[in-house]
Protein backbone atom coordinates (compact mmCIF):
# COMPACT_ATOMS: atom_id res chain seq x y z
CA UNK A 1 0.00 0.00 0.00
CA UNK A 2 1.76 3.57 -1.14
CA UNK A 3 1.53 6.23 1.89
CA UNK A 4 -1.19 8.58 2.18
CA UNK A 5 -0.44 12.13 0.47
CA UNK A 6 -1.00 13.52 3.42
CA UNK A 7 -2.02 11.84 7.32
CA UNK A 8 -2.76 13.23 10.72
CA UNK A 9 -1.99 10.40 13.41
CA UNK A 10 -3.08 10.81 17.00
CA UNK A 11 -3.44 14.20 17.10
CA UNK A 12 -3.79 15.33 20.80
CA UNK A 13 -4.20 18.75 21.71
CA UNK A 14 -4.17 20.21 25.33
CA UNK A 15 -3.99 23.86 25.90
CA UNK A 16 -2.75 24.39 29.30
CA UNK A 17 -3.74 28.12 31.09
CA UNK A 18 -2.78 28.32 34.85
CA UNK A 19 -3.31 25.37 36.51
CA UNK A 20 -5.93 24.47 34.28
CA UNK A 21 -5.98 22.51 30.97
CA UNK A 22 -8.48 21.48 28.31
CA UNK A 23 -7.93 18.66 26.42
CA UNK A 24 -9.27 20.42 22.76
CA UNK A 25 -9.01 17.42 20.48
CA UNK A 26 -8.37 14.08 21.25
CA UNK A 27 -6.84 10.81 18.95
CA UNK A 28 -7.49 13.06 15.82
CA UNK A 29 -6.21 10.49 12.99
CA UNK A 30 -7.01 11.12 9.34
CA UNK A 31 -5.59 10.10 5.84
CA UNK A 32 -6.01 12.19 2.45
CA UNK A 33 -5.19 11.34 -0.82
CA UNK A 34 -3.77 13.71 -3.05
CA UNK A 35 -6.49 15.76 -4.84
CA UNK A 36 -9.35 14.93 -2.84
CA UNK A 37 -11.62 17.35 -0.80
CA UNK A 38 -12.49 17.17 2.75
CA UNK A 39 -14.47 19.31 4.85
CA UNK A 40 -14.36 19.21 8.65
CA UNK A 41 -17.41 20.21 10.43
CA UNK A 42 -18.60 20.58 13.78
CA UNK A 43 -20.19 22.76 15.81
CA UNK A 44 -18.25 25.63 17.01
CA UNK A 45 -15.85 25.10 19.62
CA UNK A 46 -15.23 21.38 18.56
CA UNK A 47 -11.69 21.99 17.75
CA UNK A 48 -11.98 21.93 14.43
CA UNK A 49 -10.17 25.17 13.85
CA UNK A 50 -7.28 24.43 15.97
CA UNK A 51 -7.13 20.95 14.07
CA UNK A 52 -6.73 22.84 10.66
CA UNK A 53 -3.67 25.25 12.45
CA UNK A 54 -1.58 22.18 13.44
CA UNK A 55 -2.11 21.18 10.09
CA UNK A 56 -0.90 24.48 8.66
CA UNK A 57 1.83 23.92 11.51
CA UNK A 58 0.77 27.28 13.26
CA UNK A 59 0.05 25.46 16.53
CA UNK A 60 1.84 22.81 17.55
CA UNK A 61 -0.14 19.56 18.94
CA UNK A 62 0.35 18.21 21.85
CA UNK A 63 0.95 14.70 20.80
CA UNK A 64 0.64 13.32 17.60
CA UNK A 65 2.09 14.01 13.87
CA UNK A 66 1.43 15.35 10.68
CA UNK A 67 2.85 13.59 7.62
CA UNK A 68 2.87 15.69 4.39
CA UNK A 69 4.15 13.32 1.52
CA UNK A 70 6.65 11.33 4.26
CA UNK A 71 7.77 14.72 5.82
CA UNK A 72 7.03 15.39 9.64
CA UNK A 73 5.12 18.77 9.42
CA UNK A 74 6.43 20.68 12.34
CA UNK A 75 6.37 24.49 11.32
CA UNK A 76 4.25 26.72 9.00
CA UNK A 77 5.25 27.19 5.33
CA UNK A 78 3.57 27.92 1.97
CA UNK A 79 3.12 24.47 1.10
CA UNK A 80 0.32 24.44 3.43
CA UNK A 81 -1.15 27.76 2.42
CA UNK A 82 -3.97 28.72 4.69
CA UNK A 83 -7.29 30.94 3.56
CA UNK A 84 -8.27 32.45 6.69
CA UNK A 85 -11.92 33.22 7.67
CA UNK A 86 -11.06 36.84 7.70
CA UNK A 87 -9.32 37.23 4.92
CA UNK A 88 -5.75 38.47 6.50
CA UNK A 89 -5.38 41.11 3.75
CA UNK A 90 -2.27 43.24 4.61
CA UNK A 91 -4.08 46.57 4.13
CA UNK A 92 -1.16 48.98 3.03
CA UNK A 93 -1.15 46.73 -0.05
CA UNK A 94 -2.83 46.70 -3.40
CA UNK A 95 -4.76 43.30 -3.83
CA UNK A 96 -1.79 42.67 -6.72
CA UNK A 97 0.66 43.50 -4.09
CA UNK A 98 -1.03 41.14 -1.53
CA UNK A 99 -0.73 37.88 -3.99
CA UNK A 100 2.69 39.17 -5.31
CA UNK A 101 4.08 39.46 -2.03
CA UNK A 102 4.14 35.64 -1.44
CA UNK A 103 4.56 35.14 -5.30
CA UNK A 104 8.06 36.62 -4.38
CA UNK A 105 8.58 34.99 -1.24
CA UNK A 106 7.81 31.26 -2.78
CA UNK A 107 9.39 32.04 -6.00
CA UNK A 108 12.04 34.27 -5.53
CA UNK A 109 14.52 32.11 -6.78
CA UNK A 110 12.57 29.62 -8.78
CA UNK A 111 10.88 32.11 -11.11
CA UNK A 112 11.89 35.58 -12.82
CA UNK A 113 10.62 38.94 -12.40
CA UNK A 114 8.51 38.66 -15.26
CA UNK A 115 7.59 35.46 -14.42
CA UNK A 116 6.36 35.93 -11.22
CA UNK A 117 4.21 39.38 -12.60
CA UNK A 118 2.70 36.91 -14.38
CA UNK A 119 2.02 34.16 -11.82
CA UNK A 120 0.27 37.12 -10.17
CA UNK A 121 -1.88 38.15 -12.49
CA UNK A 122 -2.42 33.83 -13.68
CA UNK A 123 -4.03 33.85 -10.02
CA UNK A 124 -5.87 36.85 -10.05
CA UNK A 125 -7.45 35.72 -13.33
CA UNK A 126 -8.45 32.74 -11.72
CA UNK A 127 -10.53 34.50 -9.31
CA UNK A 128 -11.68 36.94 -11.56
CA UNK A 129 -9.78 40.25 -9.35
CA UNK A 130 -8.13 41.67 -12.48
CA UNK A 131 -10.50 44.59 -12.64
CA UNK A 132 -9.16 45.72 -9.10
CA UNK A 133 -6.18 44.64 -8.86
CA UNK A 134 -4.41 47.92 -7.96
CA UNK A 135 -7.55 48.62 -5.28
CA UNK A 136 -6.52 48.92 -1.55
CA UNK A 137 -8.27 45.40 0.35
CA UNK A 138 -10.86 48.21 2.10
CA UNK A 139 -11.71 49.46 -1.07
CA UNK A 140 -13.66 46.47 -2.53
CA UNK A 141 -16.27 43.34 -1.00
CA UNK A 142 -15.67 41.21 1.18
CA UNK A 143 -16.37 38.50 -1.19
CA UNK A 144 -13.67 39.93 -3.18
CA UNK A 145 -10.94 40.17 -0.36
CA UNK A 146 -12.10 36.39 0.13
CA UNK A 147 -10.92 36.02 -3.77
CA UNK A 148 -7.89 37.65 -3.39
CA UNK A 149 -7.03 35.57 -0.09
CA UNK A 150 -7.89 32.50 -2.30
CA UNK A 151 -5.78 33.79 -5.42
CA UNK A 152 -2.60 34.24 -2.27
CA UNK A 153 -3.33 31.08 -1.07
CA UNK A 154 -3.00 29.54 -4.81
CA UNK A 155 -0.31 31.30 -5.67
CA UNK A 156 1.60 29.93 -3.68
CA UNK A 157 0.98 26.42 -5.21
CA UNK A 158 0.97 24.37 -2.13
CA UNK A 159 0.52 20.69 -1.65
CA UNK A 160 -2.52 21.28 0.52
CA UNK A 161 -4.74 24.42 0.28
CA UNK A 162 -6.30 24.77 4.08
CA UNK A 163 -9.45 26.60 3.84
CA UNK A 164 -10.64 28.49 7.60
CA UNK A 165 -14.18 29.15 7.31
CA UNK A 166 -13.30 30.77 4.00
CA UNK A 167 -17.17 31.77 3.54
CA UNK A 168 -18.32 32.40 6.66
CA UNK A 169 -18.40 35.55 6.81
CA UNK A 170 -20.32 36.64 3.84
CA UNK A 171 -23.66 36.52 2.25
CA UNK A 172 -25.19 33.96 1.44
CA UNK A 173 -25.27 34.80 -2.71
CA UNK A 174 -21.97 36.17 -2.34
CA UNK A 175 -20.72 32.34 -0.44
CA UNK A 176 -22.77 30.66 -3.43
CA UNK A 177 -20.60 32.20 -6.03
CA UNK A 178 -17.27 31.80 -4.05
CA UNK A 179 -18.00 27.90 -3.10
CA UNK A 180 -18.84 27.73 -7.19
CA UNK A 181 -15.63 29.11 -7.98
CA UNK A 182 -13.49 27.42 -5.54
CA UNK A 183 -15.23 23.70 -7.42
CA UNK A 184 -14.13 25.63 -10.07
CA UNK A 185 -10.58 25.93 -9.30
CA UNK A 186 -10.58 22.49 -8.25
CA UNK A 187 -11.63 20.95 -11.18
CA UNK A 188 -8.94 22.93 -12.93
CA UNK A 189 -5.91 22.16 -10.65
CA UNK A 190 -7.14 19.09 -8.48
CA UNK A 191 -5.61 20.89 -5.38
CA UNK A 192 -5.90 19.02 -2.29
CA UNK A 193 -8.16 20.89 0.11
CA UNK A 194 -8.62 20.68 3.60
CA UNK A 195 -11.96 22.67 4.16
CA UNK A 196 -12.80 23.78 8.06
CA UNK A 197 -16.77 24.96 7.81
CA UNK A 198 -19.98 25.05 9.90
CA UNK A 199 -22.36 24.74 6.86
CA UNK A 200 -24.28 21.66 5.85
CA UNK A 201 -25.04 22.44 2.45
CA UNK A 202 -21.61 23.98 1.37
CA UNK A 203 -19.79 20.45 2.99
CA UNK A 204 -21.87 18.20 0.79
CA UNK A 205 -21.64 20.30 -2.26
CA UNK A 206 -17.81 20.44 -2.26
CA UNK A 207 -16.52 17.38 -0.69
CA UNK A 208 -15.41 14.02 -1.69
CA UNK A 209 -15.71 13.51 2.22
CA UNK A 210 -17.16 14.72 5.29
CA UNK A 211 -15.15 14.69 8.26
CA UNK A 212 -17.88 15.17 10.95
CA UNK A 213 -16.50 16.21 14.78
CA UNK A 214 -18.39 15.25 18.19
CA UNK A 215 -17.97 18.08 20.62
CA UNK A 216 -15.31 19.33 22.45
CA UNK A 217 -13.80 19.09 25.08
CA UNK A 218 -11.87 16.08 23.70
CA UNK A 219 -13.71 16.35 20.09
CA UNK A 220 -12.72 13.33 18.24
CA UNK A 221 -13.82 12.17 14.39
CA UNK A 222 -17.50 11.00 15.23
CA UNK A 223 -17.84 9.97 11.61
CA UNK A 224 -16.34 10.09 7.84
CA UNK A 225 -18.70 10.24 5.48
CA UNK A 226 -18.07 9.71 1.99
CA UNK A 227 -19.95 12.18 -0.90
CA UNK A 228 -20.55 10.09 -3.99
CA UNK A 229 -21.59 12.69 -6.30
CA UNK A 230 -20.15 12.84 -9.80
CA UNK A 231 -18.34 16.34 -10.48
CA UNK A 232 -19.10 18.59 -12.14
CA UNK A 233 -21.71 19.40 -9.33
CA UNK A 234 -24.40 22.02 -9.80
CA UNK A 235 -26.05 23.23 -7.13
CA UNK A 236 -29.86 23.39 -8.78
CA UNK A 237 -29.72 19.82 -9.86
CA UNK A 238 -27.91 18.12 -6.78
CA UNK A 239 -31.40 20.08 -4.68
CA UNK A 240 -33.30 17.19 -5.84
CA UNK A 241 -30.68 14.32 -6.05
CA UNK A 242 -31.05 11.72 -4.27
CA UNK A 243 -27.45 11.08 -2.81
CA UNK A 244 -27.15 14.83 -2.09
CA UNK A 245 -30.04 14.34 0.14
CA UNK A 246 -29.18 11.39 1.87
CA UNK A 247 -25.65 13.15 2.75
CA UNK A 248 -26.97 15.98 3.43
CA UNK A 249 -29.51 14.17 6.43
CA UNK A 250 -26.64 12.31 7.36
CA UNK A 251 -24.54 15.40 8.04
CA UNK A 252 -27.82 16.77 9.97
CA UNK A 253 -28.55 13.89 11.99
CA UNK A 254 -24.92 13.70 13.16
CA UNK A 255 -24.86 17.21 14.20
CA UNK A 256 -28.46 17.37 15.14
CA UNK A 257 -29.41 14.59 16.87
CA UNK A 258 -26.31 12.66 18.36
CA UNK A 259 -23.98 15.27 19.10
CA UNK A 260 -25.73 18.05 19.73
CA UNK A 261 -24.39 21.48 21.23
CA UNK A 262 -24.89 21.50 24.85
CA UNK A 263 -25.77 25.22 25.93
CA UNK A 264 -23.45 25.89 28.31
CA UNK A 265 -25.07 26.62 31.46
CA UNK B 1 -72.90 79.77 -5.51
CA UNK B 2 -71.64 78.52 -2.66
CA UNK B 3 -70.30 75.36 -4.46
CA UNK B 4 -67.96 76.80 -7.29
CA UNK B 5 -65.90 79.10 -5.47
CA UNK B 6 -64.95 75.58 -3.73
CA UNK B 7 -64.39 74.01 -7.17
CA UNK B 8 -62.68 77.15 -8.75
CA UNK B 9 -60.26 77.03 -5.29
CA UNK B 10 -59.33 73.22 -5.47
CA UNK B 11 -58.46 73.66 -9.23
CA UNK B 12 -56.55 76.98 -8.49
CA UNK B 13 -54.77 74.75 -5.48
CA UNK B 14 -53.82 72.01 -7.71
CA UNK B 15 -52.68 74.30 -10.36
CA UNK B 16 -50.21 76.06 -7.77
CA UNK B 17 -49.39 72.43 -6.12
CA UNK B 18 -48.41 71.19 -10.16
CA UNK B 19 -46.55 74.47 -10.29
CA UNK B 20 -44.50 74.41 -7.43
CA UNK B 21 -43.53 70.76 -8.03
CA UNK B 22 -42.41 71.90 -11.98
CA UNK B 23 -39.94 74.77 -10.17
CA UNK B 24 -38.44 73.29 -7.31
CA UNK B 25 -37.40 69.76 -9.17
CA UNK B 26 -34.92 71.41 -11.65
CA UNK B 27 -33.75 73.90 -8.53
CA UNK B 28 -32.99 70.89 -6.79
CA UNK B 29 -31.18 69.15 -9.73
CA UNK B 30 -29.02 71.68 -10.71
CA UNK B 31 -25.52 71.16 -9.49
CA UNK B 32 -24.80 74.14 -6.93
CA UNK B 33 -22.00 76.09 -7.67
CA UNK B 34 -19.02 74.49 -6.64
CA UNK B 35 -17.17 77.66 -6.23
CA UNK B 36 -19.83 79.09 -4.10
CA UNK B 37 -19.98 75.91 -2.30
CA UNK B 38 -15.91 76.02 -1.41
CA UNK B 39 -16.60 79.41 -0.43
CA UNK B 40 -19.30 78.36 2.09
CA UNK B 41 -16.91 75.51 3.47
CA UNK B 42 -14.40 77.87 4.06
CA UNK B 43 -16.25 80.38 5.57
CA UNK B 44 -17.95 77.97 8.05
CA UNK B 45 -14.42 77.00 8.88
CA UNK B 46 -12.64 80.46 9.40
CA UNK B 47 -16.00 82.85 10.53
CA UNK B 48 -15.80 81.25 13.95
CA UNK B 49 -12.11 81.26 14.91
CA UNK B 50 -12.02 84.90 13.93
CA UNK B 51 -15.23 86.02 15.91
CA UNK B 52 -13.50 84.30 18.81
CA UNK B 53 -10.47 85.81 18.25
CA UNK B 54 -12.11 89.17 17.75
CA UNK B 55 -13.94 89.11 21.25
CA UNK B 56 -10.88 87.80 23.24
CA UNK B 57 -8.94 90.61 22.18
CA UNK B 58 -12.01 93.07 22.78
CA UNK B 59 -12.59 91.30 26.00
CA UNK B 60 -9.05 91.67 26.47
CA UNK B 61 -8.52 95.78 25.24
CA UNK B 62 -11.24 96.13 27.65
CA UNK B 63 -9.69 94.31 31.01
CA UNK B 64 -6.44 96.19 30.41
CA UNK B 65 -6.93 98.96 28.99
CA UNK B 66 -6.84 101.47 32.97
CA UNK B 67 -3.36 102.43 32.82
CA UNK B 68 -2.40 101.37 36.11
CA UNK B 69 -2.69 97.61 34.38
CA UNK B 70 0.08 95.20 35.07
CA UNK B 71 -0.51 93.57 31.26
CA UNK B 72 -0.72 96.06 28.36
CA UNK B 73 -3.64 95.61 26.45
CA UNK B 74 -3.34 94.43 22.66
CA UNK B 75 -3.04 97.83 21.07
CA UNK B 76 -0.16 99.06 23.29
CA UNK B 77 1.70 95.46 22.64
CA UNK B 78 1.48 95.94 18.80
CA UNK B 79 2.96 99.62 19.27
CA UNK B 80 5.72 98.62 21.15
CA UNK B 81 6.68 95.35 19.90
CA UNK B 82 6.15 97.28 16.46
CA UNK B 83 10.19 96.61 15.98
CA UNK B 84 10.07 93.11 16.20
CA UNK B 85 6.50 92.49 14.54
CA UNK B 86 8.36 94.06 10.93
CA UNK B 87 11.58 93.25 11.53
CA UNK B 88 11.95 89.44 12.12
CA UNK B 89 14.86 89.29 10.11
CA UNK B 90 16.93 92.14 12.00
CA UNK B 91 20.99 90.44 12.95
CA UNK B 92 22.56 92.40 15.94
CA UNK B 93 24.93 91.51 18.37
CA UNK B 94 24.70 88.69 20.62
CA UNK B 95 21.26 87.93 21.92
CA UNK B 96 20.28 90.94 20.22
CA UNK B 97 18.50 89.03 17.13
CA UNK B 98 15.61 89.19 15.14
CA UNK B 99 12.14 86.91 16.53
CA UNK B 100 12.82 84.43 13.29
CA UNK B 101 16.73 83.96 14.07
CA UNK B 102 15.38 83.37 18.00
CA UNK B 103 13.02 80.90 16.68
CA UNK B 104 15.02 79.36 14.33
CA UNK B 105 17.84 78.10 16.80
CA UNK B 106 15.01 76.73 19.51
CA UNK B 107 13.89 74.73 16.17
CA UNK B 108 17.21 73.71 15.42
CA UNK B 109 17.76 72.17 18.92
CA UNK B 110 14.11 70.55 18.61
CA UNK B 111 15.08 69.23 15.40
CA UNK B 112 18.34 67.67 16.43
CA UNK B 113 17.19 66.39 20.15
CA UNK B 114 13.99 65.00 18.52
CA UNK B 115 15.72 63.32 16.08
CA UNK B 116 18.35 61.59 17.72
CA UNK B 117 14.70 60.70 20.08
CA UNK B 118 12.75 59.32 17.20
CA UNK B 119 15.30 57.02 15.93
CA UNK B 120 16.55 55.73 19.54
CA UNK B 121 12.49 55.54 20.73
CA UNK B 122 11.50 53.61 17.43
CA UNK B 123 14.19 51.14 17.85
CA UNK B 124 14.07 50.81 21.83
CA UNK B 125 10.41 50.34 21.03
CA UNK B 126 10.61 47.51 18.85
CA UNK B 127 12.68 45.42 20.95
CA UNK B 128 10.32 46.59 24.01
CA UNK B 129 7.29 45.18 21.63
CA UNK B 130 9.04 42.61 20.08
CA UNK B 131 11.01 40.77 23.22
CA UNK B 132 9.04 39.76 26.34
CA UNK B 133 11.70 39.90 28.02
CA UNK B 134 12.87 43.58 27.15
CA UNK B 135 9.92 44.59 28.06
CA UNK B 136 10.28 42.76 31.38
CA UNK B 137 13.45 44.31 31.71
CA UNK B 138 13.20 47.44 30.55
CA UNK B 139 9.58 48.76 30.75
CA UNK B 140 9.82 49.24 34.50
CA UNK B 141 12.66 51.36 34.16
CA UNK B 142 10.89 53.65 31.43
CA UNK B 143 7.85 53.84 33.41
CA UNK B 144 9.43 55.67 36.31
CA UNK B 145 12.33 57.69 34.11
CA UNK B 146 8.78 59.11 31.74
CA UNK B 147 7.26 60.62 34.74
CA UNK B 148 10.61 62.93 35.24
CA UNK B 149 9.51 66.42 34.59
CA UNK B 150 11.74 67.75 31.67
CA UNK B 151 13.38 70.60 33.32
CA UNK B 152 14.49 68.02 35.94
CA UNK B 153 17.39 66.63 33.50
CA UNK B 154 19.10 69.95 33.10
CA UNK B 155 20.95 70.60 36.10
CA UNK B 156 22.49 66.59 35.16
CA UNK B 157 22.99 67.57 31.89
CA UNK B 158 24.50 70.76 32.71
CA UNK B 159 26.76 68.55 34.65
CA UNK B 160 27.62 66.23 32.23
CA UNK B 161 28.02 68.12 29.53
CA UNK B 162 29.15 71.15 30.62
CA UNK B 163 27.53 73.39 28.29
CA UNK B 164 24.27 74.80 27.83
CA UNK B 165 23.08 73.52 24.24
CA UNK B 166 23.68 69.99 24.07
CA UNK B 167 22.25 70.16 27.70
CA UNK B 168 19.27 71.48 26.13
CA UNK B 169 18.98 68.74 23.36
CA UNK B 170 19.72 66.39 25.66
CA UNK B 171 16.61 67.66 27.55
CA UNK B 172 14.46 67.69 24.40
CA UNK B 173 15.80 63.98 23.27
CA UNK B 174 14.76 62.74 26.81
CA UNK B 175 11.08 64.48 26.70
CA UNK B 176 10.21 63.53 23.86
CA UNK B 177 11.86 59.36 23.60
CA UNK B 178 9.22 58.01 26.19
CA UNK B 179 6.22 58.59 24.05
CA UNK B 180 7.93 57.56 20.84
CA UNK B 181 8.76 54.33 23.10
CA UNK B 182 5.93 53.59 24.62
CA UNK B 183 3.89 53.97 21.44
CA UNK B 184 5.80 52.04 19.31
CA UNK B 185 6.05 48.90 21.75
CA UNK B 186 2.58 49.30 22.08
CA UNK B 187 2.11 49.07 18.25
CA UNK B 188 4.17 46.47 17.36
CA UNK B 189 2.94 44.69 20.10
CA UNK B 190 -0.49 44.79 18.53
CA UNK B 191 0.01 43.57 15.38
CA UNK B 192 -2.69 41.61 14.69
CA UNK B 193 -2.25 37.87 14.96
CA UNK B 194 -3.53 37.07 11.29
CA UNK B 195 -0.60 39.73 9.65
CA UNK B 196 1.92 37.16 11.99
CA UNK B 197 0.36 34.42 10.56
CA UNK B 198 0.58 35.67 7.25
CA UNK B 199 3.84 35.98 7.74
CA UNK B 200 4.50 32.52 9.27
CA UNK B 201 2.94 30.78 6.61
CA UNK B 202 5.09 32.45 4.31
CA UNK B 203 8.19 32.41 5.91
CA UNK B 204 9.37 35.73 5.50
CA UNK B 205 12.67 36.17 7.51
CA UNK B 206 13.11 38.73 10.37
CA UNK B 207 14.19 41.38 7.88
CA UNK B 208 11.27 41.12 5.57
CA UNK B 209 8.87 40.72 8.29
CA UNK B 210 10.17 43.96 10.00
CA UNK B 211 10.04 45.71 6.80
CA UNK B 212 7.21 44.51 4.94
CA UNK B 213 4.72 43.85 8.36
CA UNK B 214 5.73 44.95 11.22
CA UNK B 215 6.59 48.91 10.68
CA UNK B 216 3.48 49.69 8.55
CA UNK B 217 1.39 47.77 10.63
CA UNK B 218 2.78 49.67 14.05
CA UNK B 219 2.92 53.26 11.52
CA UNK B 220 -0.10 54.59 13.14
CA UNK B 221 1.08 54.08 16.60
CA UNK B 222 4.41 55.09 15.87
CA UNK B 223 3.25 58.33 14.40
CA UNK B 224 1.27 59.13 17.67
CA UNK B 225 3.85 58.63 19.42
CA UNK B 226 6.01 60.77 17.22
CA UNK B 227 3.29 63.70 17.06
CA UNK B 228 3.13 63.63 21.39
CA UNK B 229 6.89 63.69 21.48
CA UNK B 230 7.12 66.45 19.10
CA UNK B 231 4.38 68.60 21.16
CA UNK B 232 6.51 67.57 24.48
CA UNK B 233 10.00 68.86 22.82
CA UNK B 234 8.63 72.16 22.32
CA UNK B 235 7.15 72.69 25.72
CA UNK B 236 10.24 71.54 26.94
CA UNK B 237 12.73 73.48 24.46
CA UNK B 238 10.88 76.86 25.96
CA UNK B 239 11.47 75.96 29.40
CA UNK B 240 15.38 74.57 28.89
CA UNK B 241 16.15 77.89 26.69
CA UNK B 242 15.02 80.21 29.83
CA UNK B 243 17.54 78.38 31.70
CA UNK B 244 21.19 78.15 29.75
CA UNK B 245 20.56 81.55 28.13
CA UNK B 246 21.68 82.49 24.64
CA UNK B 247 20.05 82.71 21.38
CA UNK B 248 16.46 81.04 21.15
CA UNK B 249 13.07 82.08 22.04
CA UNK B 250 13.03 80.41 25.39
CA UNK B 251 15.98 82.84 26.76
CA UNK B 252 14.29 85.60 24.35
CA UNK B 253 11.14 85.39 26.61
CA UNK B 254 13.20 85.10 29.98
CA UNK B 255 15.30 88.26 28.62
CA UNK B 256 12.63 90.33 28.67
CA UNK B 257 10.74 89.20 31.61
CA UNK B 258 14.15 90.85 33.24
CA UNK B 259 14.04 93.64 31.10
CA UNK B 260 10.06 94.39 32.26
CA UNK B 261 9.21 93.72 28.17
CA UNK B 262 5.83 92.44 28.95
CA UNK B 263 4.73 93.65 25.82
CA UNK B 264 7.89 91.04 23.78
CA UNK B 265 6.53 88.53 25.98
CA UNK B 266 3.67 88.25 24.55
CA UNK B 267 4.06 88.36 21.13
CA UNK B 268 7.03 85.90 21.64
CA UNK B 269 4.08 83.93 23.21
CA UNK B 270 2.04 83.82 20.30
CA UNK B 271 5.24 82.89 17.93
CA UNK B 272 5.64 79.89 20.67
CA UNK B 273 2.09 78.83 20.23
CA UNK B 274 1.81 79.20 16.40
CA UNK B 275 5.49 77.70 15.55
CA UNK B 276 4.33 74.68 18.38
CA UNK B 277 0.63 74.37 16.50
CA UNK B 278 3.08 73.99 12.94
CA UNK B 279 5.48 71.80 14.03
CA UNK B 280 1.98 69.35 15.22
CA UNK B 281 0.58 70.08 11.86
CA UNK B 282 3.58 69.12 10.30
CA UNK B 283 3.86 65.82 12.22
CA UNK B 284 -0.03 64.72 11.85
CA UNK B 285 0.77 65.71 7.90
CA UNK B 286 3.38 63.29 7.99
CA UNK B 287 1.70 61.07 9.61
CA UNK B 288 -1.98 60.94 7.28
CA UNK B 289 0.33 60.46 3.98
CA UNK B 290 2.44 57.66 5.03
CA UNK B 291 -0.84 55.96 7.16
CA UNK B 292 -3.07 56.45 4.86
CA UNK B 293 -3.27 53.27 3.45
CA UNK B 294 -2.85 51.24 6.44
CA UNK B 295 -6.19 51.97 8.08
CA UNK B 296 -7.34 47.93 8.57
CA UNK B 297 -9.60 46.96 5.76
Amino acid sequence: MSKPYLSLEQIDMVFSRGGTSTQVLSQVSLTVEKGEFISIIGHSGCGKSTLLNIVAGLTEATRGVVFLEGNVVDAPGPDRAVVFQNHSLLPWLTVYENVKLAVDKVFSVTKSKAERHEWTMRNLELVQMIHAKDKRPSEVSGGMKQRVGIARALAMEPKVLLLDEPFGALDALTRAHLQDQVMQIHAELANTVLMITHDVDEAVLLSDRIVMMTNGPSAKIGEILDVRLVRPRRRIELASDATYIRCRSAVLKFLYERHRLVEAA
Amino acid sequence: MTASPVRINSKAQSQTQAKVLTLVTPKMSVAPRPFLQWLYAVAGHIVPPLVTLVFLLVLWEVICSSPTASVPPPSRVVSETWELIAHPFYVGQGVDQGLFWHVLASLKRVALGYCLAAIAGIALGTLVGQSEWAMRGLDPIFQVLRTVPPLAWLPLSLAAFKDGNPSAIFVIFITAIWPIIINTAVGIRNIPQDYQNVARVLRLNQFEYFTKIMVPAAAPYIFTGLRIGIGLSWLAIVAAEMLIGGVGIGFFIWDAWNSSRISDIILALIYVGVVGYLLDRTIAFVANTVTRNTASA
